[in-house]
């Protein structure tokens, strides 16, 4: 473990790769190529009413090794789309590969058949074909674009997408970065699949371990490890695949390659952060600099100022920054098990740096992400409500043993799930007492002593437009076997054959999704925004994806003002690709654009 | 052993199998309908007393907020802080808001002005921006209608999310949801077969079924190649699994042997199995053994048998033989991986075999007829390549100890083991 970890540092604070660097950027677009000066009118930009984009196959170097990638344009990220609200836009996409492929417009509202989920928006893109892409931006706002086809996604096919607003701006900046994360392996991502097939915990090099608990480094006693023992869960089980193999990218740039964006002391700097990552989740922060948070998933949020932020799967935020020093600023993006981080510098010239920090102590799970976190005082005798979220703690532990001795079938009660739930294989736990967590400090960043963004700080900037009660209730259980890897909806796999979610055309309904897994997972609903009913009312913020804590349980209000069918899944891709999907149909079809 | 106390231990497998599937059969297949809602033990609950129900009545509809039901189904509940009626109604008003609390300040009210750039105001353009509080927004063009200082209840910060009910909080059963509206069925099934080949689309969307959730997996799973050194002569061994299937469907063999290093193969066997998931740990495994023996009868088993993961992590499997001469015979593995370390691991495991009859032709007595148990210390160079060194001691019991010491050997064995686990 301490090896471990004094391995990652030594790599983190080792020498650029030249050669790597000389590789890379070919492979670069200008904005993210380092010592970029940002996002200028200058730079080789694709911008409307004409767009044309080629999936292929690339080679990808980074940390001085080479692998295989699909890319857009044969880059990596693919190229920065730049539009204007209010604009029709053309994308030609060409599919070179020998399998299929797609662009799903992830965030953007358009009609149904221009979503680009083969299977449910369109038949998807043939080899040697060409599919336009073809709608009016009825929006503004930072977003992204990725393959909605197999893996692809995890091999490179994800780009950001910049959309200015018709009207004035309400954030002023003087300059403007995209912050594109990642992950990226050299091990094929359906050979990452077959392991968590086989051995769920492979990529866990952070388990808790004997010589952990006598040296007391695992920060967990014997009784709470006997209880996660009990339930045949993991403590550590927090990103499925994390950093024993992806290098953490940010712009495309691993730690060593150390992407540098450049600014002039004073300045307003907005960093349009994109999780474009398969399966990591990133703790963001940017020591010596506050980020005041202004958008979030491409919607206008009343500005918070943070010092760090969790930023999920598919989520992103505009933060705007303001260095007034002459230094270097390290942008650390971190993986919330600890395992790995991705590093990038924000510095006045190219070549300056900025202590990196090292990574910091790997986090366990708590009693709230088993999904006890909602208990009533009065059922956990002793046990402390501000103890929530510590990071292990005997107090926790001895109390969370004390129900489960005799009550291991309430964490696997049908009775706490709708009727229609399948408690079978798939569901190896129903949380007994799922919390409201969106007020709780995220995972891991419970402890840190500085400012955290929490989704209870989102306010949207502008008063919702439906201010219609919801007419109904629903509630959709997020479920797995951690053993067999198996995720779904309400116990089932979408290759279950599943009823799809159904809405009628405009109806306003209120959706809790409650996390019945020991792990994050964020939904993403294609076509829509919903309203995150975080305690905000008539200024609920808009998302298109939304971070469900383990064991917790978040509610939005939807308007399903998009007919026709869409996607509804985990964005965490494995896990889409296991069976944590569904399919959304707005019915009747009427007004929707031919 | 009296043979009565013999098939109750060599039935416990099958009980075992047979109880998980009970016990899955409960709320397994039971959801797919609209079953009528088992009432719920109250013990069943967290805490059914202390909780302020809004009502006892049989299953809850998620109701709409427009309907004269109970407050606290009101999905608004909670949203108002201020207001006495609606937090009261909260089954969980209160507590939740502790844990609020404790989240250390990022309360964005404690700087209502984050953010916002007051041009006007802003003197120099050196400030530092640490303590300018109204970096990043140019509040110029913020139209006066979306001032996000207009009517911004600050109570709200300090209540969080309101706490909306969920099944967890329904009193007398499952949570039974309000169907969506008859006009959300309206046709067409799939919208895209309106604008593309449904011929096509039926093919992709089958593909859509695959690429989420119908993983096919092969495994194949060496427990150990072992050479074992001892009194008597020194043996080699292996033990190998695997499987090719879904997750709930799988075909799974089994394979194990023993022989001499000086040539002689003493017995192996292989087994292939159906596996079918029953229960989140449990597999159920039926199919044929076939036994070959240089020196003996090849015999051929129907087996049947329950392989998985036991609370606290042990590995488990227990399977029941039965010849095609008739003899009934069981076996029963467990072990457990104690991590000293991420790569160093140490491995108990036990196994104990039992017979329901003499089998004299095999040299078994009836009843237990042998326990081994083993301790392997191994390092996993790779998760999937482990080389290890060990003990194991092993001892016939009851007729099958006396056949052995007939043949002048010593009923019990102690060895020291070398060998490699994988699997890929």
């Amino acid at each position: 473990m301490s090896s471990m970890a004094l391995d990652r540092r030594s790599l983190l604070r080792g020498a650029a790769v030249s050669g790597g660097l000389l590789g890379l950027s070919g492979l670069m677009p200008a904005w993210a190529q380092t010592g970029s000066p940002g996002l200028r009118a200058d730079l080789p930009t694709l911008t409307g009413p004409n767009i044309d984009l080629t999936v292929g196959h690339s080679n990808f170097t980074v940390g001085g090794r080479t692998g295989h990638a699909v890319t857009v344009n044969g880059l990596l990220p693919a190229p920065l789309l730049r539009m204007r609200e209010g604009q029709n836009v053309r994308l030609s996409v060409t599919n070179t590969l020998d399998e299929d492929t797609s662009i799903h417009w992830h965030g953007l509202l358009l009609p149904f058949q221009m979503d680009g989920v083969p299977g449910v928006s369109f038949p998807g893109i043939k080899p040697r074909e060409t599919f336009v892409y073809e709608f009016p931006l009825k929006q503004s706002g930072t977003y992204w674009y990725h393959s909605h086809s197999g893996l692809q996604e995890a091999m490179g096919h994800y780009g950001p997408i910049v959309i200015d607003p018709a009207g004035v701006d309400p954030v002023g900046y003087d300059r403007e970065h995209v912050l594109v994360l990642s992950d990226w392996s050299f091990m094929h991502p359906h050979e990452i699949l077959a392991k968590l097939k086989k051995s769920p915990g492979y990529f866990n090099m952070q388990k808790t371990t004997l010589a952990g608990l006598l040296d007391g480094s695992d920060g967990m006693d014997l009784a709470e490890r006997r209880m996660w023992g009990g339930m045949r869960m993991d403590p550590r089980d927090i990103l499925d695949v994390n950093g024993t193999t992806y290098t953490y990218l940010i712009n495309g740039h691993g730690p060593q390659e150390n992407w540098t964006g450049l600014f002039r002391p004073g300045e307003r700097v907005r960093l349009r952060v994109i999780n474009a990552s398969a399966m990591s989740i990133f703790n963001v922060r940017i020591p010596g600099l506050a980020m005041t948070v202004v958008q979030a998933d491409g919607e206008h949020v009343r500005p918070v100022e943070v010092d760090e932020f969790q930023i999920s799967v598919a989520e992103t935020y505009d933060v705007i920054v303001r260095p007034t020093e002459d230094r270097a600023y390290t942008i650390v993006s971190e993986a919330i098990d600890r395992s790995g981080m991705g590093r990038a510098t924000l510095a006045p010239r190219l070549g300056m740096t900025a202590e990196v920090p090292p990574l910091r102590k790997v986090p366990n799970l708590t009693m709230a992400d088993m999904g006890m976190g909602g208990m009533d005082h009065g059922s956990m005798a002793g046990m402390d409500h501000s103890a929530h979220g510590a990071a292990g703690g005997a107090a926790a532990g001895a109390a969370a043993a004390a129900p489960m001795d005799h009550g291991a079938m309430s964490m696997r009660d049908p009775n706490n799930a709708p009727a229609d739930m399948a408690v079978g294989v798939g569901v190896d736990a129903i949380a007994p007492a799922p919390a409201n967590r969106l007020g709780e400090r995220p995972q891991g960043l419970q402890d840190v002593d500085h400012r955290v963004l929490v989704y209870t700080d989102l306010r949207s900037l502008t008063p919702n437009t439906d201010t219609r009660a919801p007419s109904r209730s629903m509630e959709i259980h997020l479920t797995g076997n951690m053993e067999r890897f198996m995720w779904g909806f309400d116990g089932r796999k979408f290759s279950e054959l599943v009823e799809p979610i159904r809405f009628e055309l405009n109806e306003r309904v209120r959706v809790t999704l409650v996390n019945d897994t020991m792990m994050a997972h964020p939904i993403h609903l294609h076509g829509h925004f919903f309203e995150l009913v975080n305690g905000h009312d008539g200024y609920q913020p808009l998302k298109h994806t939304v971070n469900v804590a383990p064991g917790g349980k978040v509610t939005f209000d939807l308007t399903a003002n998009a007919p026709g069918d869409w996607a509804f899944h985990c964005h965490l891709l494995m896990h889409m690709h296991a069976g944590m999907f569904n399919v959304v149909t707005v019915r009747p079809l009427e007004g929707a654009a031919r | 052993m009296s043979r009565a106390l013999f098939a109750a231990v060599a039935v416990l497998p099958l009980m075992l199998a047979a109880g998980a599937a009970v016990a899955q059969s409960h709320g397994g297949h039971a959801g797919h309908g609209a079953q009528a809602a088992p009432a719920r033990p109250p013990q069943a609950r967290p805490t059914p007393a202390s909780k302020p129900k809004p009502r006892a009545a049989a299953p809850r509809r998620a109701t709409p907020p427009a309907s004269a039901q109970a407050p606290a189904a009101d999905p608004h509940a909670g949203h108002d802080m201020s207001s006495a009626p609606a937090a009261a109604a909260d089954p969980h008003a209160g507590h939740d808001m502790s844990g609020m609390q404790t989240a250390p300040a990022t309360a964005p009210a404690a700087d209502p002005h984050a953010g916002h750039d007051m041009s006007a105001m802003q003197t120099s353009p050196a400030q530092p921006a640490v303590s300018d509080p109204h970096a990043g927004h140019d509040m110029s063009a913020v139209p006066p209608a979306a001032d996000p200082h207009a009517g911004h209840d600050m109570s709200a910060m300090a209540g969080g999310a309101p706490n909306i009910p969920t099944s967890v909080d329904a009193v007398g059963g499952r949570m039974v949801e309000t169907p969506p509206p008859a006009a959300a069925r309206a046709a067409p099934a799939h919208a895209a077969d309106l604008l593309f080949d449904p011929v096509v689309m039926a093919a992709s969307r089958k593909q859509l079924l695959v690429e989420n959730g119908d993983i096919r997996s092969t495994a194949v799973l060496i427990d150990s190649i072992e050479a074992s050194f001892g009194d008597g002569e020194e043996t080699y061994s292996w033990n190998a699994q695997g499987w090719t299937g879904g997750d709930i469907n799988r075909f799974w063999w089994k394979t194990e042997g023993e022989g001499a290093f000086d040539g002689k193969l003493h017995e192996a066997e292989v087994q292939a199995l159906y596996s079918r998931a029953i229960a989140p740990f449990w597999d159920v495994q039926a199919g044929v053994r076939q036994d070959f023996r240089p020196d003996g009868d090849d015999t051929t088993h129907l087996t049947v048998g329950v392989q998985g993961v036991a609370p606290y992590w042990f590995e488990m499997s227990a399977a029941a033989f039965l010849s095609t001469e008739g003899d009934l015979t069981a076996r029963a593995e467990a072990e457990y991986d104690q991590r000293l370390t991420q790569k160093w691991i140490l491995q108990p495991a036990i196994e104990v075999a039992m017979s329901a009859s003499d089998i004299p032709e095999l040299e078994i007595g009836s009843g237990l007829t042998s326990i081994t148990a083993g301790l392997r210390l191994r390092y996993e160079i790779r998760k999937e390549f482990a080389p290890y060194v060990g003990v194991e001691w092993s001892r016939s019991l009851g007729d099958t100890a006396d056949y052995a010491k007939a043949r002048g050997e010593d009923p019990e064995d102690f060895r020291l083991v070398v060998g490699i686990k994988a699997w890929f």
